[in-house]
């Protein structure tokens, strides 16, 4: 990088080439706007998913699992739990919780109300139909 | 020392580096309960030691960055700071408020910290990596800012180097993106969307600025190579990370409800993110080759060369390994991430923030350098740590490995719990290998209190081009 390429033509090239592409990222996300309403499930994003949305963050559940792939690593996906396990099976595990087997990874006890558990299962189905281009590539997530 | 204010970066580096401890501490547990699952159960569960560990990461590298700004600016901008006052405020303003979450993390139920802390007026908790409470998000706010105004205003008093200017501009987009972490919208899809501006366009953007910034300073100091040389060289990388980094997004987009289009995207523009990894270690080099005065403080060249080095295999390789949409359909959210996190954060952001730390901190405590002795097991830290982040992340990326195998590629795919326990031999691997890690930090912090005779620039310049003789 020597003879004529100067500092101020790589800074030049610097502001000019970050202005593009932040306003190329800028217009792809204003699309990704316009096409989210056919993909993200928001025909049912009700009172009951919003509920189970905040029920699952005031938990803090992305400790320890991934939602749509995206957490920690320590616990199953959950996005497509819903369809894995089912709701029941959903309910009664987290009310049983923990496990106390010993050496085993434990879930803690959130004592949860039945109304927050119905929330909570209604949230993990609404993710369950967002459309995620076939991710998870099976049912174990 | 040039200017007496630059000495309030001294208690940022100090808390950094506690910070640092508390961090590791904090991963070792985690660590063992990946194999060791009611360790310490239910006194920290898993999802409070990871918050615990994540976010004092983020803190101290903040620490770090801030610490960093307040040495270089007065000395670039040639003037001191605008007000010291403020800048040790604020220290103690975000020492407090940052230990008061953590302590409410450990001590206080997540649910009920929620409620106690107005969650309920706006709910931003409970996301991965911006769990803190809203009253510590609102703090996070008022310090960048006071932080901010402090720094903006002794630049523009003093003269306007590229270095400080591009550092006012990664810390400036530093603030400017957390703005979006106050944004939760019920979709969850569009939640996750804006997340990754933050989280995303700060780790593959604008703290590269920062990164740049700080490594380009120190390699002044260091090798004395002219600055118009460096600084177009500066320019160049954040150039190449931000026309790759940007798009570069798109590969958090394949899998969470965008649309199809952001897998081409994404798996091209972060295949390109290397790029300005490789010329940030091609750059560390070559200006250390070119070097016109052998600066006593060895110890701090080896961490500039470690930062290229490290931040090109943990940021770059390690990122370009899983980035493709094809392959990440199979290692997404698995321990390949988990791989790359740790490689990447250690290279880029943890080595650059010891690299300012290791040139600043003698010449705060008085001296161009430290002594021989101290550097050596300074140096020794430095093998230590290294190394053994190399380990945990060859480790983590054959659990990985075999995790995306037994569950996710093959014919009859084995549930989450089953498949941990098959690789487990790998998360104990990993644990030994922190234990070496912790070692090499306990040797970090050792070598502050090695004593012996300090070295000055004089006596060890070779004077190879006869010039860089004073003090820097």
């Amino acid at each position: 990088m020597s003879g004529t390429f100067s500092k101020s033509m790589a800074r030049n090239v610097f502001y000019g080439g970050t202005a593009f592409f932040v306003l190329l990222f800028l217009a792809l996300s204003f699309d990704t706007q316009q096409a989210l309403p056919q993909r993200d499930n928001r025909a049912n994003l009700t009172p009951a998913v919003a509920a189970g949305k905040k029920i699952w963050e005031v938990n803090n559940c992305i400790g320890c699992h991934t939602l749509l792939g995206e957490g920690a690593y320590y616990a199953p996906e959950l996005g497509n739990v819903y369809k894995r396990r089912g709701p029941d099976f959903i309910k009664v595990w987290i009310k049983n919780q923990p496990t106390k087997v010993p050496g085993r990874r434990q879930m803690p006890q959130f004592n949860l109300t039945d109304k927050q558990l119905d929330d909570l299962v209604e949230f993990l189905k609404y993710t369950s139909e967002i459309d995620t281009n076939n991710w998870p590539p099976n049912i174990e997530g | 020392m040039q200017y007496k204010s630059q000495a309030v970066a001294k208690p940022y580096f100090i808390a950094a580096i506690g910070l640092f401890i508390g961090q590791i501490l904090f991963g070792l547990i985690m660590g063992l309960q990946y194999v060791v699952g009611d360790f310490l159960f239910p006194a920290i569960p898993f999802n409070i030691a990871r918050m615990v560990h994540t976010n004092l990461l983020i803190v101290w590298l903040l620490f770090g960055f801030m610490g960093a700004a307040y040495y270089m600016v007065p000395e670039e901008s040639e003037t001191e700071l605008y007000s010291p006052r403020l800048a040790m405020a604020l220290f103690w303003i975000f020492l407090v408020a940052g230990a008061l979450t953590i302590v409410g993390y450990l001590m206080v139920p997540y649910a009920k910290l929620a409620e106690m802390t107005g969650n309920d007026l706006l709910a931003t908790m409970g996301r991965e990596f911006l769990e803190q409470p809203l009253l510590t998000k609102v703090g996070i706010v008022i310090v960048a800012l006071g932080f901010l105004f402090n720094l903006t205003l002794t630049l523009l008093k003093g003269r306007k180097t590229s270095i400080s200017l591009v550092l006012l501009m990664g810390l400036w987009g530093l603030a400017v993106f957390f703005l979006f972490s106050f944004y939760n919208p019920e979709n969850l899809v569009k939640d996750k969307f804006y997340w990754w501006w933050v989280v995303h366009l700060w780790v593959e953007g604008v703290w590269e600025l920062i990164l740049g910034a700080l490594l380009a300073f120190v390699l002044i100091k260091v090798t004395g190579v002219d600055r118009e040389v460096i600084e177009k060289w500066l320019y160049v990388i954040i150039t190449l990370t931000l026309i790759t980094g940007i798009i570069g997004t798109g590969h958090h987009y394949f899998w969470i409800g965008t649309p199809a289009y952001w897998k081409w995207w994404g798996s091209i523009f972060s295949a390109l993110e290397p790029i300005p990894f490789f010329a940030m270690t091609v750059f560390a080099f070559n200006m250390v080759n070119r070097r016109r005065r052998d600066h006593p403080n060895r110890a701090a060249t080896l961490w500039a060369l470690g930062t290229g080095v490290m931040a090109f295999l943990g940021a770059g390789v390690w990122g370009f390994l899983h980035t493709l949409a094809p392959v990440n359909y199979y290692t997404h959210g698995t321990q390949i991430t988990a791989a790359h996190g740790h490689m990447a954060f250690y290279g880029a952001y943890v080595m650059v923030v010891l690299t300012i730390i290791s040139y600043a901190m003698p010449v705060l405590r008085g001296r161009a350098a430290n002594s021989n002795r101290a550097q050596v097991v300074e140096m020794w830290s430095f093998w230590l740590m290294t190394i053994s982040m190399v380990f945990i992340t060859l480790f983590l990326t054959a659990a990985g490995v075999l995790q995306v195998w037994l569950q996710r590629f093959s014919t009859s795919p084995l549930p989450f719990m089953v498949v941990q326990d098959q690789i487990s031999l790998f998360y104990w691997m990993r644990e030994v290998t922190g234990v070496i890690f912790l070692l090499g930090l306990v040797a970090y912090v050792a070598s502050f209190f090695v004593k012996g005779e300090a070295a000055t620039l004089a006596s060890s310049t070779s004077g190879r081009a006869g010039i860089g003789t004073q003090p820097a």
